[in-house]
């Protein structure tokens, strides 16, 4: 072990570990970035790697560009780069508030939808969509309905879950699916009173969610939500391990776990609300990415969370390429290939290693 | 450290659990709470690690009163083993007995950081936060970061082979017998560095030869105890004091044999008890029966 592996160990014991975490991470945060690339040069209009490359530099260097490559540029620079690297925040976003909802709820079943969040975001959104709710809002009536009322469902949830001991994790499993159905159940309500098929089939594109309106504009406030949260949750790793092991043992630690779910809840909702908002209600992501961490580097949410983002950002970027390319020109929803790919690969993992979800 | 807990009530949701509780326990004196299932014997101990907040009434360490201080300062004192022992994640025992040390990790929130936390401290210039606060200088900074993970580890480390089990280090918690998850837990307990162990039935599920060790284990710590403990020849053989509570009241209290007596067991637990002596060791040791019913109208306690 290295010295700066030893160090971030902290307190944990002088065992060797089971995945050295800082090459881990930075191999981790290489592929990202080759990712990254990749996902700027694939897509229904082919642009050659070199161009890919030239265009970035010249982006970023502010070189000189011929008047033949502009079109090539506006691709690369104004619809794939701010498109992939949403895809990489949004991934991030959805795994890092996966890791925190199953420690905050005690549930390995628990995803970052089981709180009503995204329910909630998608009664905004389809506002828009089919009742073309926000006009005024132009461009930006999506987003801002999506987390406005993400935002709401939250507060609602919050509400009708506390009790005098705060937040317990089977309350707020249950008032989160109890709302969830609820405000799925509007969203079902305007789907079904759409008169436009079109309308609908938007609908149901932002409920599997999509990247398809990606634009530099959506970038920062996803980005920054989820940048702060997953500091916040950083910083908050050793008491999530302590929250996993029951209340009262969390008591006897001198941490109140009442008060610190509350914390949480509103660290993953917001986040959970800023994700939504610009990529639709993307599935699986949440759920599988934090076992799939947890399976190489065990429960330790120090170590859990400095990897999972990573993964989180590379998967959805891969994912946000094949929903591209695979029936080029038209889009798959992104949900839809979450799952596809998810589901094999978890259960592979899963049946090769000792991996015990919460129970043997 | 001793502990004193005066007049202690609590109540929930209107009910009231247990009604002007006064025990104490002098520095280094292992106590234990015996009585009935539903006494009130976990909601005293509950109080006492603050799982849960008393409607009246005070527990003190060291004369300091115990909800009063920082959450932290109190588990700096007071370590406690609660019933539950639960981990819904697969962690590794070494990471179990670790969380022990959050009480004594300063740091930005009461959190200390992950690999993230650290990066970002070290972009913002480390800037007021965590454990370089007191430690002068950015490079001193790290360099006591490093000595008190050490330190940290070397207690971790010390705590796991003194209740035995060190070999154990990097199994999954989740693997372990129930004996194994209860040294872990103790071990835990120990690494809190506290003053005090309040353990609740901490001898629950284990075969006789663990309930032994365990509480020869927790005697050994040198450690003021409190224990709820329900088999009552344990109880007697390893505590100091006792106090029995029935229905959220002390009953009795005092040295074990001059509590435990058939006339207090036929009317808290409800049993016939005969005393022998063990015919190697001299000790006493109490026999039970059923308590017959008519013996039972007779007295006139039970309802």
């Amino acid at each position: 072990m290295t010295t700066s592996a030893a160090v971030d160990a902290d307190a944990a014991s002088a065992a060797p570990r089971r995945v050295a975490l800082v090459p881990l991470t930075a191999v981790l945060g290489g592929v990202l970035l080759v990712s990254l690339v990749c996902g700027v040069g694939l897509g229904a209009s082919g642009v050659p790697w070199g161009d890919v490359l030239h265009l970035l530099r010249a982006g970023l260097t502010g070189g000189t560009l011929s008047q033949d490559e502009a079109a090539a540029y506006t691709i690369v620079w104004q619809i794939r780069l701010p498109r992939t690297v949403l895809a990489a925040v949004v991934g991030a976003g959805l795994a890092v508030t996966g890791v925190a909802v199953q420690a905050m709820v005690r549930n390995a079943l628990a995803d970052p939808f089981v709180l009503g969040i995204s329910s909630g975001a998608a009664v905004g959104a389809n506002a828009v969509i089919l009742l073309g709710a926000f006009s005024a809002l132009g461009v930006w009536a999506l987003s801002v309905s999506a987390f406005g009322s993400a935002l709401a469902a939250m507060v609602l949830v919050y509400a009708a879950a506390r009790s005098a001991h705060g937040l317990t994790p089977l309350r707020l499993v249950l008032t989160g699916t109890a709302m969830s159905y609820g405000f799925s159940a509007v969203t079902t309500l305007m789907v079904f009173s759409a008169d436009r098929g079109e309308a609908a089939r938007a609908a149901m594109m932002w409920l599997l969610g999509s990247l398809g309106g990606a634009t530099w504009g959506s970038v920062p406030l996803a980005a920054a939500a989820v940048l702060g949260g997953t500091a916040h949750l950083a910083r908050s790793a050793r008491r999530l391990d302590v929250l996993a092991m029951g209340d009262e043992t969390a008591a006897a630690l001198g941490v109140d776990a009442g008060r610190l779910r509350g914390e949480l809840f509103v660290v993953t909702a917001a986040v959970t609300g800023a994700v939504v908002a610009v990529s639709g209600a993307i599935g699986f992501v949440g759920l599988m990415v934090p076992h799939l961490v947890r399976m190489v580097v065990g429960a330790d949410h120090r170590r859990v969370l400095a990897v999972a983002p990573l993964v989180g950002a590379v998967l959805l970027v891969w994912v946000d390429v094949l929903s591209r390319v695979l029936l080029a020109p038209a889009e798959l929803p992104v949900g839809v290939i979450t799952a596809v790919v998810g589901v094999p690969c978890f259960l592979l993992l899963m049946r090769r290693r000792g991996y015990a979800f919460g129970g043997r | 450290m001793r502990v004193d807990i005066n007049d202690l009530s609590v109540e929930i949701a209107g009910n009231r659990l247990v009604h002007d509780i006064t025990l104490a326990a002098e520095e280094g004196q292992v106590v234990g709470l015996v009585g009935p299932n539903g006494s009130g014997k976990s909601t005293v101990l509950r109080c006492a690690y603050r799982a849960l907040r008393p409607a009246a009434g005070t527990v003190l360490l060291g004369g300091e009163d115990l909800h009063a201080m920082a959450a932290r300062a109190g588990a700096r004192r007071l370590a406690a083993l609660p019933q539950e022992s639960s981990a819904e994640f697969d962690f590794t025992v070494a990471e179990v007995v670790a969380m022990g040390r959050l009480p004594h990790q300063r740091g930005p929130g009461p959190g200390g950081g992950g690999l993230w936390g650290k990066a970002l401290r070290g972009a913002g210039g480390s800037r007021g936060s965590g454990r370089s606060r007191g430690a002068g200088s950015g490079g001193t900074g790290s360099g006591s970061l490093g000595h008190a993970s050490l330190d940290a580890r070397r207690i971790c480390a010390d705590a796991l082979a003194r209740v035995g089990a060190a070999h154990l280090a990097n199994q999954g918690f989740l693997t372990l017998s129930g004996g194994e998850r209860q040294r872990v837990l103790i071990a835990r307990a120990l690494a809190q560095q506290p003053r005090v162990l309040v353990l609740d039935e901490p001898t629950n599920h284990l075969d006789i030869a663990h309930q032994l060790d365990v509480l020869a284990l927790v005697r050994d710590a040198g450690l003021t105890v409190l224990a709820a403990l329900h088999d009552l020849n344990l109880a007697a053989g390893h505590c100091d004091v006792l106090y029995v509570i029935a229905r959220g009241r002390i009953v009795a209290s005092g040295a074990p044999h001059d509590v435990l007596t058939p006339q207090l067991l036929a009317d808290v637990f409800g049993v016939r008890a005969h005393r022998v002596r063990h015919p190697e060791t001299g000790a006493v040791h109490l026999l039970f029966d059923r308590l017959d019913r008519h013996d039972h109208q007779e007295r006139g306690t039970q309802p």
